[in-house]
């Protein structure tokens, strides 16, 4: 199951932007914390559609879940729609975020 | 003659200078029309006062998909700008109030999948008072697409000696559609830092759109200097300075026009008046 977190940077030690449609970029990791690389957002400097953009782009990567800081009404219908789940709420890195989601789903996931 | 009434900055005095110039017209026997394209707040009716005779919605129309049909290309959604259609995991969704309503999607679509509804953003409304015919623009509340609505004022304008345009504060796609196609634009300010600022920013506007500009000073007193050292620069008049008094402010609060209190402002527009009009 693929993870996408909207990240300020390309790597597992870069903050998460707490934007989802306007995060610079993707950092994309299995569920068991491998990260399989990163994505830019072209769509952070657009003036609409922002965040519906950017969830057809994760949609497009074979995402599940979104992890993020906040994520509007248009870019969540987006998302539903694709069937990728998203949890709001991310602060810290990359990599404290993958570890909380891992942490919370428990060892099942 | 179609006079555009703008500011930048909103609260400068538009509806203000609009509504008495108006008024100031028709008691000097023109026939004027009004035009509330600041579809936002459309106050005008507070001053002037018209009996509202019709309104009817203004809508626009948006794609509606039948699944169906729908093979899942994402077509529609490569050729919106606007992201108001998109195709994700096979499904499109439609984002209405994004929508532009250019009708490219349903022109692309490969299986003609895509088909119109109307969706309404707001109403368009008229009626007269004596000699002024008065026409307004009231979008619907949390709406964004305020240009067709503006347009669709634009459009019921009625045939008069003088046309006043009250338009929205700004310089954004709403107030360029209602300066659009105006003979002159009076752009209204007042002596702080703010308005000037955004003065600035209608003055290159109006430019870029090649309408000849002038300016109205409202509450004028402290500050002049650098209202008019910025009209120096842009090469534009101050046609009038209408000062700061506590007696118009206080007519005004009551729905009251300021050429029907104050002799001295009656003067003023009349002289405004002759001065738009010799420009012709």
């Amino acid at each position: 199951m693929k993870i996408a977190v909207s990240s300020t940077g390309p790597s597992v030690d870069a903050a998460c932007d707490e934007r989802f449609g306007r995060c610079a970029c993707f950092v994309i990791a299995e569920s068991d914390g491998t990260v399989l690389g990163s994505v830019d957002n072209p769509n952070a400097t657009q003036g609409h559609g922002a965040g519906i953009q950017a969830a057809r782009l994760v949609a497009d990567l074979g995402v599940s879940v979104v992890l993020t800081g906040r994520c509007g009404p248009n870019a969540s219908d987006t998302l539903a729609a694709a069937g990728v789940s998203v949890v709001v709420g991310c602060t810290g890195t990359v990599g404290e975020a993958l570890a909380s989601y891992s942490a919370e789903r428990g060892p099942s996931g | 003659m179609r006079i555009g009434i703008a500011s930048g900055k909103g609260g400068t005095g538009k509806t203000t200078v609009a509504t008495n110039l108006a008024r100031t017209a028709v008691r000097r026997g023109r026939r004027v029309a009004y035009l509330d394209c600041d579809v936002e707040e459309p106050n005008g009716q507070i001053y002037l006062r018209p009996e509202i005779a019709w309104r009817r919605p203004v809508t626009l129309p948006v794609p509606v998909v039948d699944p169906g049909r729908c093979d899942g290309c994402g077509a529609c959604g490569e050729i919106c700008r606007f992201s108001a259609i998109v195709c994700v995991a096979g499904k499109v969704l439609v984002f209405p109030r994004l929508c532009h309503s250019c009708g490219g999607c349903s022109r692309v679509c490969p299986v003609d999948a895509i088909g119109e509804d109307l969706r309404e953003v707001g109403v368009v409304s008229g009626g007269q008072e004596g000699k002024l015919a008065y026409r307004q623009g009231l979008l619907n509340v949390g709406e964004a697409m305020s240009p067709p609505l503006i347009r669709a004022v634009r459009a019921v304008e009625p045939v008069a000696d003088l046309v006043v345009v009250d338009a929205p504060p700004g310089t954004s796609c709403a107030a360029v559609e209602a300066l659009r196609g105006c003979d002159r634009v009076l752009l209204v300010t007042e002596p702080t830092p703010f308005a000037r600022h955004d003065l600035e920013l209608a003055l290159d506007t109006v430019a870029q759109l090649g309408i000849p500009a002038e300016v109205v000073v409202n509450r004028a007193g402290r500050d002049g200097a650098r209202t008019l050292a910025l009209c120096e620069r842009y090469g534009v008049e101050i046609v009038a300075e209408l000062p700061d008094r506590r007696s118009i402010a206080e007519a005004s609060s009551r729905g009251e026009l300021a050429v029907e209190i104050d002799p001295e402002f009656e003067e003023w527009f009349q002289r405004l008046l002759a001065h738009l009009e010799d420009r012709r």
